[in-house]
Parts: C-alpha cells; structure tokens; sequence
C-alpha cells in the first residue's frame, strides 16, 4: 500500500518559487492500477517521481508498506528503490549497453551473482517478448520495443510497484495497446501495483481501476474509474472523460425537432434492461433514436441515447416520468424541442 | 643538396621526435589518470546530480579554472621550482612534462564533464530508480555512455600536448620544438624549420586519424 500524506513540493529556483503538488494525500491500494490523470504542468510528474524520492518532497511523507521513505538513509533509500520499478516516457535506455546489459543493470545494482542475472534477465526478456533482441543495442529497438526493455529493466528485482510515467505517450495507437496489455498482464499475474501517469483517457478506460485527476498540483477528483466516467463532478474531470466518450450531442441535431428530446444515460447493468421498449409499449408516443454511443469500462457499459419523443404533451411527459421511474440510476435530460 | 642536409639531420630529428613522444605520453598519461576524475567530480557534484555537493563543485571549479587561465608558457616558468623538487632538474623533456602534465589536467576534466554533460539526465534517473549506487552508475551508465565524447576528448588532449611540447622547447625542454627553436629559430635553418613543421602536421593528422578511428569503433550507439 502506498501512503501519500500531506505532500507538498516546491522548487526553488533562484528567488522563484513553483508549486509542483500542493498538499496531497492520497493511498493506493496493494494490487491496483492507478491513473493520474491531468493537463499539462499539473505535477503529475512530480507527485509520481515523490513515490520513489526522485524528488525530495518539500513535506508531508511517502509510505511504502508502512515504510515512510523519507526517513530512510541513502542506502535503505536504494534498497526500497530496487523494489519501485519505474518506466518513462522516453525509456531512457543506456545507449551503449546491449538489451540485455541494460536489464542486467538493475540485477547487479541489487548485488546479484552472474548466474542469478543470466538467468533472471532471460526470465524477463522472456516475459515481454524479447528473447530474440538480447544483443541488440537500443538504437536497433522500436519504441515499443524500447518500452519493452525499460519494462523489464522496472521488473528485474521484482518490484511491488511499479511507477509509470506517460510510459505509452512517445507510441502509436497500436503499440500503445500491446504495452497497456502488458502492464495489464503484470498487473494480473505478478500482483504488482501500478500507478500510471498519463493524459489519454484512453489508457484510463483501457486499464486503470482508479484514477486521481490533478490541476495546479492539488488532487480535485479521486475515486473508481467507472463512477468518474459516470458521474464526473469537476468540470476539468468532465472534460478528459468526454475526450473518450464524446456524450456531447451534435448541435445539428438538436436543432429543428418536433418532439422531445430525451438523453439516456446507461450505467451499469441497467443498460440491458429494457425500459424503453416498455415505455414505447404502454404510452402513446413514437420514439425516434438520434444518436447513441456505448462504452465499456471495466467490462460495465457506460453509454447514452438520444432519444426524439413525438407525442401528445402529457402523454410525453408520463413517458418520461415512467423511464425516470424504472431506470432509478438513468439519467433522463429533457431538451427544448 | 635538401635531400644531403635532411639526411645529416636524421639522428637529431629522430631522438626529438622519441622525446616529444615521451612528454606527451607521460603528460597525457597523468591527464587521464587525473583529469578522467577530476571531470567526473565536476559533473556529479553539479547541482541536480545524484553527489550534488555545491562546497566540492565551486572549489574544484575554481581550481581548474585558475589553471587554465594561465598562459602555457607562464605556468611553465612558474612551475620550475615545483619540476625542480619533482625531478631534480629544468630542463630536459622529463621536466618539461610536469607542467605539461599539469596544464592538461584541468583541459582533459573539462573535456570528460562536457561529454558527460550531454549524457540524458533521464538516463541518470531511470538508474537511480532501479537502486543503483553513485559508483554504478559512474562505471556502467555514466563513463559507457561518454566514451565516444572522452575519446574524442583524448585526442583533443593529444594534439593540444603535441602543441604545447613544442613550446616547452622555450625552456629547454627537448623535443621536435626544441629543435626547431634551436636550428631553425637561432641559427635561420628553414630546412629544419620546415621539416619539424611538416612533421608536427603528420602527427597531428595521424593522432586525429586514429582517434577518430577508435572513437567510432567503440561508438555502439
Ligand atoms: N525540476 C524542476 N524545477 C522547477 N520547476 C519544476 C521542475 N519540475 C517541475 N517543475 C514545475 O512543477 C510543475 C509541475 O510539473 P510536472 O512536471 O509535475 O507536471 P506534469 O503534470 O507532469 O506535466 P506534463 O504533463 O507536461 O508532464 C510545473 O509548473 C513545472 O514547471
Ligand atoms: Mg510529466
């Protein structure tokens, strides 16, 4: 478990004073991966790089079960490093070491015998599927492949944690996905708590259980992926979710309409329920499907529908009483006509 | 006839030639021994570095900086009685190596921080973040990495020590620029003047040559 309390970091360069995190606190579970998400120079970085003291935080403290890493000598301080893994956004590969004397690296930081890193550099490469690039010199590697490395590198001394920031950022579409299938993959079977740094809210929807999002250093929304998505309450945290899920309906098609328009929010399980063929069924309005988007998160649906009720005024209205009804969790938006 | 008076010449060309060899081997041995660490101190010590230490850093910054900013030829006289205790003499191209030892200590820890310095700090970072210790990464991150910029560095040194030998003749300090002082500079010799310079030209080709030929060899990038 990873325990952030009252953090704060503040350079000081020269008589200028920045506020990298301003008083944050925080826990992270063992076992989950957890997103931090926020625009840019909103001490992302810098809260993540306070979890393995890359930077030295201003106050507050750090605990890594139970351990308070500030109080730690320096040599305590690299021993609990072995067991924080981190990756970046530009791998940051020693460049004239082979694969496999990069991964080695960190086994020999930790004191390991020749044979224990032969053998466990193998493991790894092996893990991420790079057997065959043992010999080869990062500047022979993909990025994705330079990922792959800078992983096994973070794994080699078997961490619990594993810090990643905006490790897929530098990478396409495609890769990007193998490499959150991979960290997915840790995740699952090795038990190892990943916390994530990034500004695609794609690698949120694809793999994070909860995500904090952070503006001027403080943490403004916390909580489980799937309620954020659903029920966004900062407008900083509405906007990243609708950079995925784009609920905003197209102004065309609100304009010049006879009916009303009714906005389904789906969540959860109630998105296979079927209220609305119900509702179609017992009043007297004709129901017209305008636009409609679902998402998965989490394998939970998350979605809306923009529904066009053409009917007698009252008749509408008991329509939508009904859905409000029945749906308890949907959201039911009416729109000027 | 030249090609009669080259020939006459040969035995003296040969031994100030052997002799600047020897001085700048000997001073360019003591530059790296002591330049290769100096330069790394200056670059660990330097604000943000994993030995950020501002006490060591402005000392040993102010330290090469006084070295280097005088003239050759004054630290050469003002390092006589110095060479005089170290050696027991003045003159002769044992002598004249300690202060050119000295002089090119300071060149060559430049040299090492600046190649050092073009290093990725996030290359640092990611050895940090695995739990390395300082002298890990000095010895498997820092000095790998640099190697092609050290080389290169090395071989800077050299022809810079080629140079300065030659100056070192000044004094008495033997060498290819003693005998240009003495023949071609004394005496009006020009074939001697010529020739030294000529050969001055090749070996400073040749070290260039073979620098760049190691540098790109050990270059893995
Ligand atoms: N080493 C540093 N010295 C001075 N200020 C810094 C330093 N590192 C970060 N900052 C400042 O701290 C604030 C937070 O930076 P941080 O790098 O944590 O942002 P971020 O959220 O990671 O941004 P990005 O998405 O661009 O990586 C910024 O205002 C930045 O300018
Ligand atoms: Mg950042």
């Amino acid at each position: 478990m990873i325990e952030i309390q009252n953090l704060v970091k503040i350079y000081e360069s020269g008589k200028q004073k920045v506020k990298g995190v301003q008083d944050v606190s925080l826990t992270i579970n063992d076992g989950e991966i957890f997103g931090i998400v926020g625009y840019s120079g909103a001490g992302k970085s810098t809260l993540l790089r306070c979890i393995n003291m890359l930077e030295w935080p201003t106050s507050g403290n750090v605990k890594i079960d139970g351990v308070d890493l500030t109080s730690l000598s320096r040599q305590e301080l690299r021993r609990a490093r072995q067991k924080i893994g981190m990756i970046f956004q530009h791998f940051h590969l020693v460049r004239s070491k082979t694969v496999f004397d990069n991964v080695a690296f960190a086994l020999k930081a930790a004191g390991k015998s020749k044979q224990e890193i032969r053998n466990k550099v193998d493991d790894l490469l092996e893990m991420v599927g790079l057997q065959d690039k043992r010999d080869a010199y990062p500047s022979q590697l993909s990025g994705g492949q330079k990922q792959r490395v800078g992983i096994a590198r973070a794994l080699a001394n078997d961490p619990n944690v594993l810090l990643c920031d905006e490790a897929t950022s530098a990478l396409d579409p495609g890769t990007t996905r193998q490499i959150l299938l991979l960290l997915k993959k840790i995740n699952q079977e090795l038990g190892i708590t990943i916390v994530l740094i990034t500004h695609e809210m794609g690698v949120v929807k694809e793999i994070c259980d909860r995500i904090a999002v952070m503006q001027d250093g403080k943490i403004i929304e916390c909580g489980e992926v799937y309620e954020l998505f659903a029920r966004p309450e900062e407008p900083l945290t509405r906007s990243f979710i609708d950079s995925v899920l784009q609920l905003e309906l197209p102004e065309h098609l609100v304009k010049n309409r006879r009916g009303t328009l009714v906005r389904l929010q789906y969540r959860g399980e109630a998105a296979s329920d079927t209220v609305i063929s119900d509702m179609l069924q017992s009043f007297r309005v004709k129901g017209n499907i305008i636009h409609g988007k679902i998402e998965y998160i989490q394998n939970k649906p998350l979605g809306i529908l923009v529904l066009e009720l053409i009917g007698d005024e009252s008749e509408v209205k008991r329509a939508i009483d009904f859905m409000h009804e029945r749906t308890g969790g949907l959201e039911v938006i009416e729109h000027a006509a | 006839m030249l090609l009669d008076r080259l020939a006459e010449l040969v035995p003296e060309l040969n031994q100030a030639f052997l002799e600047t060899m020897y001085m700048v081997s000997i001073s360019l041995a003591v530059a790296i021994m002591g330049g290769l660490p100096l330069g790394i101190l200056l670059f660990v010590t330097d604000r943000g570095l994993f030995l950020e230490n501002p006490v060591v850093k402005s000392a040993a910054g102010f330290v090469v900086n006084m070295v280097r900013s005088v003239p050759f030829i004054i630290l050469l006289v003002a390092l006589l009685p110095f060479t005089r205790w170290l050696t027991g003499t003045t003159i002769g191209p044992t002598a004249a190596s300690v202060s050119l030892s000295i002089a090119a200590i300071p060149f060559f820890a430049r040299i090492v921080e600046s190649s050092l310095r073009e290093i990725d700090r996030g290359v640092i970072e990611a050895a940090i973040s695995v739990g390395a210790s300082p002298w890990m990464i000095i010895k498997d991150v820092l000095l790998p990495d640099a190697r092609p910029g050290i080389i290169h560095g090395i071989t800077i040194t050299t022809i810079s020590l080629v140079g300065y030998s030659a100056m070192a003749g000044i004094v008495g300090g033997g060498g290819i620029g003693d005998l240009a002082i003495r023949f071609g500079y004394y005496r009006y010799d020009n074939t001697i003047m010529i020739t030294t310079v000529v050969i001055l030209i090749c070996l400073v080709q040749l070290i260039q040559f073979l620098g760049d030929r190691i540098a790109r060899l050990t270059d893995k990038r």
